[in-house]
């Protein structure tokens, strides 16, 4: 099962975040990681966190603009080259890699690191294949 | 200084009288050559032959913008198209422009018309007028340019835009007269001053300016920076185009030009006339017009009658004041009509299922600037960057296309836009006039 990714949409001015993650507090969600994709106008927040679903709905009914998206958490060595490696894969197998951004915390074995991409389940097994650890929704969530 | 003396000057019983015969005939001819009227005129069992003065004319129903939309683009024409020989057209509600026609006889009559309006602000065959209304589809080009040919002036037709080089041409051309919507004039009047060109240097010495409202104030700041005279000019394509009314120089209302125009000033919520000199809306029936003849057309402009003979020039016709508002959600803005029901046609069109939008005009310097702001909603969504901008992008060049004049689009959050009672407030105009 794919990591699903929770996205919002924020109007670039004071207070627009902080709201977000109230709604959160609120219902007592976790934010495992996150990141923030501004232009001059408005800002996308991505966020991975323990219970996507919940999230979803409670940010729905707090009148946010929410979606939800499929994206791949990628366990590689905490080391000089080790995002490299993951890179130079996904280039060789023609796959586009539209944003990532890191996960707070670490995997057992090394940096975790989430990938957005079109084609997750050729960019899964591509992975596996190569020898990377490729994490569940559910292992992730509970990390 | 006149035109048409014997026309501009004609004592009011001679010209109520021209009026009752002229309107006599442009009904009997609507009611057997446009079937839109005659259904009408049927519905409520009126004949051609029940107008015996010029109050009959209430007996008659009003013609709105939505009949033109109803019978667009031709089936108000009261010609076969192989006699109209100009189509003009003025932005619609819905994405659909309404769209007039012109005899060669219309022609003549709306350039005599716009030939009488520029003698009327002290232009004569002497000058140079730079036309910087927008040559095309909108009436304010041609209709001025054909008005300046027929006087005999010498016209620039330089049209909209390209501000440093209408300077440039102003000084180079020796202009004396300028012709557009007051706004531009403004914004003409600052790149003037940019470019350190001094009114002196000019001959500009009048100009002539409508489409859009404007005010005294306006009126005094133009005058001070251009250094001229301004004067006001009405009309609408419905109609004819500029050259329905035109201020004298006495700069106290603009006179109807009523032997080819009845006025009437009605209560826009019950159709009836309001008292002398209160402010009501304009309601115009043409009465020399063959292709597009209107009877009794709802304008939305608001104005009042000015009582009384005009004290500054001896023309007849009867005045009324600057248009004060509309009755309906019209916009002009950069002289272009834009409603904002056209925003969410848009959207709906897009595939927006109940969309929020707000209009946001203001002015930056002088020129008439246009935000729309759009609820993202959930269906168009997309956690990539790239996706809301080619959704703004989208949204944009529709609107674009749809509305005649460009817009910044902004994508804002869902309830953002504020309700009140229920209904969305559409547009916020931080303008001042």
């Amino acid at each position: 099962m794919p990591v699903k990714q929770i996205s919002v949409f924020l109007e670039n001015k004071s207070g627009r975040l902080a709201a977000v993650t109230r709604t959160l507090a609120a219902a007592q969600i976790n934010i495992r990681a996150l990141s923030i994709a501004d232009t001059s106008d408005f800002g996308i927040l991505r966020l991975i966190v323990n219970d996507p679903d919940r999230a979803l709905s409670v940010l729905r009914e707090d009148g946010f603009t929410v979606g939800q998206t499929d994206v791949i958490a990628v366990e590689m060595p905490d080391q000089p080259g080790g995002l490299a490696g993951v890179l130079d894969l996904l280039e060789q197998a023609q796959l586009n890699v539209e944003y990532l951004y890191a996960f707070i915390g670490r995997g057992s074995n090394g940096a975790l690191v989430i990938f957005r991409v079109e084609e997750v389940e050729e960019a899964q097994s591509k992975l596996s294949q190569a020898g990377f650890r490729v994490l569940e929704g559910d292992a992730l969530y509970s990390l | 200084m006149y035109w048409n003396q014997k026309a501009e000057c004609m004592p009011r019983d001679e010209l109520r009288e021209l009026q009752l015969e002229r309107l006599k005939q442009t009904v009997s001819r609507v009611y057997h050559d446009v079937p839109h009227y005659r259904r009408q005129f049927q519905e409520i069992g009126v004949r051609p032959e029940d107008i015996n003065s010029l109050e009959d004319l209430r007996l008659l129903p009003f013609t709105t913008k939505q009949d033109l939309r109803d019978n667009y683009p031709y089936d108000m024409f009261a010609v076969p198209l192989s006699e109209v020989v100009r189509i003009h057209a003025s932005s619609g509600t819905t994405g659909k422009p309404t769209v007039v026609g012109y005899t060669r006889r219309d022609l003549a009559t709306w350039a005599e018309l716009m030939a009488r309006a520029l003698v009327c602000g002290g232009a004569s065959r002497q000058d140079v007028i730079q036309n910087a209304f927008g040559y095309g589809l909108f009436t304010g080009g041609l209709g001025i340019h054909y008005g300046a040919e027929c006087l005999g002036a010498s016209v620039i037709p330089i049209s909209g835009g390209n501000t440093k080089r209408q300077v440039m041409i102003m000084k180079d051309f020796g202009t004396t007269v300028l012709t557009c919507t007051p706004s531009y004039a403004l914004h003409i009047a600052e790149v003037m001053a940019e470019m350190g060109v001094k009114p002196e240097e000019t001959k500009l010495r009048c100009g002539i300016f409508g489409a859009e409202p404007w005010s005294e104030n306006m009126r005094r700041n133009l005058e001070a920076k251009l250094g001229i005279d301004a004067y006001d000019i009405y009309g609408l394509s419905e109609v004819i185009g500029p050259g329905v009314a035109m201020e004298c120089q006495g700069k106290h209302g603009l006179h109807i030009f009523e032997d080819h125009f009845i006025a009437e000033i009605i209560d826009p919520q019950t159709g009836e006339p309001v008292a002398p000199g209160e402010p009501g809306e304009l309601v115009i029936t043409t009465i020399t017009k063959e292709a597009f003849p209107l009877i009794r057309y709802r304008t939305r402009d608001v104005t009042a009658m000015i009582e009384g003979e005009c004290p500054n020039c001896g023309r007849t016709h009867m005045r009324i004041g600057r248009i004060t508002g509309r009755t309906d959600d019209m916009l002009i803005i950069r002289g272009v009509n834009v409603f904002p029901s056209q925003v969410e046609s848009v959207l709906l069109s897009i595939g927006y299922t109940e969309p929020q939008y707000l209009l946001i005009v203001d002015r930056e310097g002088n020129l008439d600037t246009l935000e729309i702001q759009v609820e993202v909603s959930s269906q168009f969504f997309s956690d990539k960057v790239r996706g809301l901008e080619e959704l703004e992008a989208v949204i944009r060049r529709e609107i674009e296309s749809t509305l005649g004049i460009s817009a910044k689009v902004r994508l804002v959050e869902p309830k953002t836009i504020q309700r009140s009672e229920g209904k969305a407030v559409r547009v916020v105009d931080r303008r001042q006039i």
